[in-house]
């Protein structure tokens, strides 16, 4: 299953015309202890670059942005009752929310792990 | 390095950045009539201090003063006895400079005393959780207009027809802005509020229904079934308390169904102060807290264990959300919160008891004496103590001739209604602990007076 990263520190696993979207490990870093994820709802219409989820940490409220279109179908309700799951295992079962994509062109704009790994060498 | 940039040279040239011609364009919101042109005609340029005070305390004279009449006012601000101990407390050093706190970890005493009043707001108005103060009742009100539509992502907001009209122009002026659609109607002149009414208008894009408790005629609307119609469509149930001494004697909201519980806490140890600054109260369960405006005061331990205060969630507020916050508001009603929570403190649960039975007491006292006078019907089935009055005359002349007879005999509709004929003969009555049997023979004589 494809990975695809975006310039704002978000992935997306594509699986068929399924996205699943997070934060990437170099994002939790930065934020520090995550205390709330404010998710999208199920069947919400996201257009790419819509920031349709908030993650608080004690530093800040950053906005969550979507990589690509489409519409959400389910977002982690574990996250919930247990948003440190965001700094604990953000690549996997920290996952945000799930969309089907609209567009699977707009992928083709993100980037891969190597060139992800060597845009955040350069930060 | 100067501070002060401004020459008219500096002037022009910040004009010159921003776009306008000169400072007036900045204002051109204001309507024209609204402005002032030049000096206010008639006043002289200059007098001495001494003479502005003769001539200004010879104008404050001309007023009847709540506490130098018998007085019968409400409808939103109330007159209470308030210890001198309340005042001699907010005013030491300590409290008094102490504003809402920015730097918030040096002034532990000041968070402590918000964290004691919320807890205080949190029991009085049964919820679990409560802000450190907003503005006032009104803009409480609104606040809570937008977090319901902010946790039920819907926009159309019912407000009851007991709902104090001021509130109601509040949340019209935030609502022209936000899109929210107010669905509000004027009340009528009836034993009981129109919960059928109000039920009815719910439907499936309803964020919250706002139910005033006790209502602007002083009436108790029926909570319990207002929340169960509410929470059938996904909506919440907002309450809205102007007069908290009641809840001394009424169930809290809270435990009635209320979702959001707001209200004006001036009642508490604020006087009348002619209309402000109050004290804005906001509460809510505390599943929605990540969506309530304010400021949030938090008790925690340090790291040497040792009990301490701060605020917390502050992600929700502007300073680190930005646009995205709850509110724009990022501060508190300090120094009337304080007077709020040293008045409450000095009750102690059973002296609201004690203080509401009272307020009751003289308000029945009132309505049984005035419903005596020739034409004159009480309007409410039921009230705490405050209620509604059906004169056989237009009530707001009425107030005014009372005023001649040197009593304040209350709040004519048509003050609060002006563009509702059918309430023309309306007056709203207060009595409070501070009403007087002899203050009450005042008011019937003056009505029977002014009737005749």
């Amino acid at each position: 299953m494809p990975r695809y990263f975006t310039q704002d520190h978000e992935w997306i696993d594509v699986d068929g015309d399924v996205g699943t979207v997070g934060i990437t490990d170099y994002a939790q870093g930065q934020l520090g202890d995550i205390t709330f994820v404010e998710l999208p709802e199920a069947g919400a219409a996201l257009a790419k670059g819509d920031a349709p989820c908030v993650v608080d940490s004690v530093k800040a409220a950053s906005d969550v942005y979507a990589p690509v279109s489409g519409t959400v179908t389910e977002a982690n309700a574990a996250l919930a009752d247990e948003p440190e799951l965001v700094n604990s295992d953000p690549e996997a079962g920290g996952w945000l929310f799930r969309l089907t994509l609209s567009d699977a062109g707009e992928l083709s704009g993100l980037m891969d792990r190597a060139a992800y790994d060597a845009y955040i060498a350069e930060l | 390095m100067r501070y002060l940039p401004l020459t008219p040279a500096e002037r022009g040239e910040m004009l010159g950045v921003i776009g306008a011609a000169m400072i007036d364009d900045l204002f051109a919101d204001v309507p024209v009539e609204a402005r002032l042109p030049g000096p206010v005609p008639g006043l002289p340029m200059h007098a001495s201090e001494m003479a502005v005070e003769r001539h200004m305390s010879a104008l404050a004279a001309k007023n009847i003063s709540a506490g130098s009449a018998p007085f019968f006012l409400g409808a939103g601000a109330y007159r209470h006895h308030i210890p001198a101990s309340v005042d001699h407390l907010i005013q030491r050093g300590e409290f008094l400079t102490a504003y809402t706190p920015y730097q918030p970890e040096i002034a532990q005493g000041t968070l402590q005393v918000l964290f004691e009043f919320q807890s205080q707001v949190a029991r009085l108005f049964g919820v679990e959780v409560a802000n450190a103060s907003m503005y006032d009742g009104s803009t409480a009100c609104w606040e809570a207009v937008a977090m319901a539509a902010r946790v039920t992502r819907r926009k159309k907001a019912v407000l009851c027809r007991g709902l104090h009209p001021h509130y109601v122009s509040t949340v019209r002026t935030m609502a022209k802005f936000t899109g929210d659609v107010i669905d509000w109607r004027a009340p009528k002149l009836e034993a009981e509020p129109d919960t059928a009414g109000v039920i009815a208008a719910i439907d499936g894009e309803t964020s919250c229904v706002v139910v005033q408790y006790p209502d602007i005629l002083g009436r108790i609307p029926d909570l319990a079934a207002i929340a169960e119609a509410a929470h059938a469509a996904g909506a919440l149930l907002v309450a809205v308390v102007t007069e908290p001494v009641s809840l001394g004697l009424i169930e809290a909201p809270g435990n009635l169904g209320a979702d959001i519980v707001v209200g004006e806490g001036q009642a508490l140890g604020v006087g009348l102060q002619f209309g402000g600054p109050y004290l804005g109260l906001f509460g809510c369960r505390e599943k929605y807290v990540r969506q309530m405006p304010g400021r949030l005061c938090g008790q925690t331990v340090d790291a040497e264990g040792k009990r301490g205060f701060v605020l917390t969630l502050s992600t929700r507020e502007q300073h680190i959300r930005r646009e995205k916050a709850t509110s724009n508001i990022c501060t508190n009603a300090g120094l009337c919160a304080l007077a709020f929570s040293i008045h409450m403190t000095l009750l102690g649960g059973e002296g609201l008891a004690r203080l509401a039975r009272l307020n009751h007491a003289r308000a029945r006292a009132a309505a049984a004496r005035l419903a005596e006078v020739p034409g004159v019907k009480l309007v409410n089935r039921a009230f705490f103590n405050e209620f509604a009055l059906e004169l056989p005359a237009d009530a707001r002349e009425a107030v005014r001739h009372m005023a001649d007879r040197g009593v304040l005999g209350g709040v004519s509709l048509g003050r609060l209604y002006p563009e509702e004929a059918a309430l023309g003969h309306g007056l709203l009555v207060t009595a409070t602990e501070c009403t007087t049997d002899e203050d009450i023979e005042a008011l019937s004589a003056a009505l029977e007076g002014v009737l005749a």
